[in-house]
């Protein structure tokens, strides 16, 4: 295999499974049991992206039931798209004192 | 045993070393697998084992598979095999099908004729836990929360991992409170206790949310009996507490240790020196006392 294409196929096997941000997306960030902004207000329709960068699992997962992430491990990701108005509360299903809120208009 | 003994017998142990429990009077003691054995300890009663978190692969403990191993060996090379297994949770690290298969296939070669599970919150991620209970759902139809009775001691599988509350805390939940209090009620206050959850049912760190919200109710159910032992996992390090005639008891892991309540931003895993980890995972040994049968409920271990 010549080194471009090795490259190339590295590229395709370190993107799996992460989410590919768009320009619309906001994010979410998870660092030292806290999810960074811990409140939001977002327009209805926006994609949230969250990261992890904690060696430790954490959830997403709303505490209505609307959306729940599997467990991401350390620099997964998950996305959720909020179609309609509302506020919503989540927390991390592996540490329940991690919880936060975003608002949609 | 004094509590100077006791507090020594619970120093650090090596991987497939632990703490003995006897029941002496009716009421469990521990000490050192390490010092030498009372000459009527008895033969081994049941395995707890806890947090082996299969799917875990950081610089904690890259190889939580090797350890584990290591651990099922030291106890299947016992002289006496103890007659069962209690996991107290987070058998698997992310909740993965391909983590409890592992899992499974690992603990399977435990020499004991049942093992009794109760998931952690590891182990759930999914929500209503579809891969914990279609392995280990068959003893609660899929309620995770059941009783059984060995050995003339009461058995009590508790979940606190899938209701939880605004205080981050373990919780219950009506459902299961309600079935605890029928359970133990009408039952003999002479006849030992042993209720067994992943977290702790007594709130040891309420900040990193190490305790049960019901934890009070619970303790005010289980007083009236002789002899309880509450055995929990899910911090990684043995903290223990006494309190009338109720021992609560935290298992270490067999994958990595956790901080010190407090110690850091939370509780996440803790890297060590790789010489200094195997002193840090280990498990729990319940012994039945040859003289003082378990009927015996007269003393405690105050």
């Amino acid at each position: 295999m010549n080194s471009k294409l090795f490259a190339f196929a590295l590229l395709i096997i370190s993107s799996a499974g992460l989410h590919s941000a768009d320009a619309g997306d906001v994010s979410v960030l998870i660092k030292n049991f806290d999810y960074s902004p811990m409140e939001m207000n977002i327009a209805a329709g926006t994609t949230v992206v969250w990261k992890n960068l904690d060696g430790e699992p954490h959830t997403i997962a709303s505490v209505d039931g609307m959306f729940r992430s599997p467990a991401l491990d350390q620099n997964d990701s998950y996305s959720f798209t909020f179609n309609r108005p509302g506020v919503f509360k989540y927390i991390c299903s592996i540490h329940p004192k991690m919880r936060a809120t975003i608002t949609v208009k | 045993m004094t509590d100077t003994s006791r507090r020594d017998a619970l120093k650090c142990l090596g991987v497939g070393a632990g703490t003995l429990f006897t029941l002496s009077g009716g009421v469990f003691s521990a000490f050192d697998m390490a010092e030498a054995a009372p000459a009527d300890m008895g033969v081994p009663l049941f395995l707890q084992i806890s947090d082996t978190h299969i799917g875990f692969n950081k610089e904690a403990n890259p190889d939580v598979i090797g350890t584990l191993n290591r651990t099922i060996d030291a106890v299947n090379a016992m002289p006496h095999a103890p007659a069962f297994a209690l996991h107290t949770g987070d058998v698997t690290h992310l909740s993965k099908a391909s983590e409890f298969d592992t899992a499974s296939q690992l603990l399977s070669r435990l020499k004991v004729s049942e093992l009794h599970v109760v998931p952690g919150e590891h182990d759930v991620t999914d929500g209503p836990g579809a891969e914990f209970f279609a392995r280990f759902g068959q003893a609660s139809a899929s309620k995770g929360y059941y009783s059984f009775d060995a050995h003339g001691v009461h058995f009590i599988a508790l979940v606190n991992v899938m209701n939880f509350k605004n205080n981050g805390l373990g919780a219950l939940g009506e459902d299961q409170l309600a079935w605890l209090k029928d359970d133990l009620s009408g039952r003999s206050a002479s006849q030992p206790v042993v209720v067994f959850a992943h977290m702790p049912l007594w709130t040891i760190y309420e900040p990193w949310g190490w305790g049960t919200g019901e934890g009070e109710e619970i303790a005010s159910l289980l007083r009236r009996f002789g002899s309880v032992t509450v055995l929990n996992g899910h911090i990684h390090q043995i903290v223990q507490k006494v309190e009338g005639n109720i021992l609560f008891h935290t298992a270490r892991s067999t994958a990595f240790p956790q901080p010190l309540a407090g110690d850091g931003p939370g509780p996440g895993p803790l890297v060590v020196p790789p010489a200094q980890l195997p002193g840090m995972l280990g498990v729990t040994m319940a012994v039945s006392g040859r003289k003082h049968r378990l009927s015996l409920n007269d003393t405690t271990l105050a």
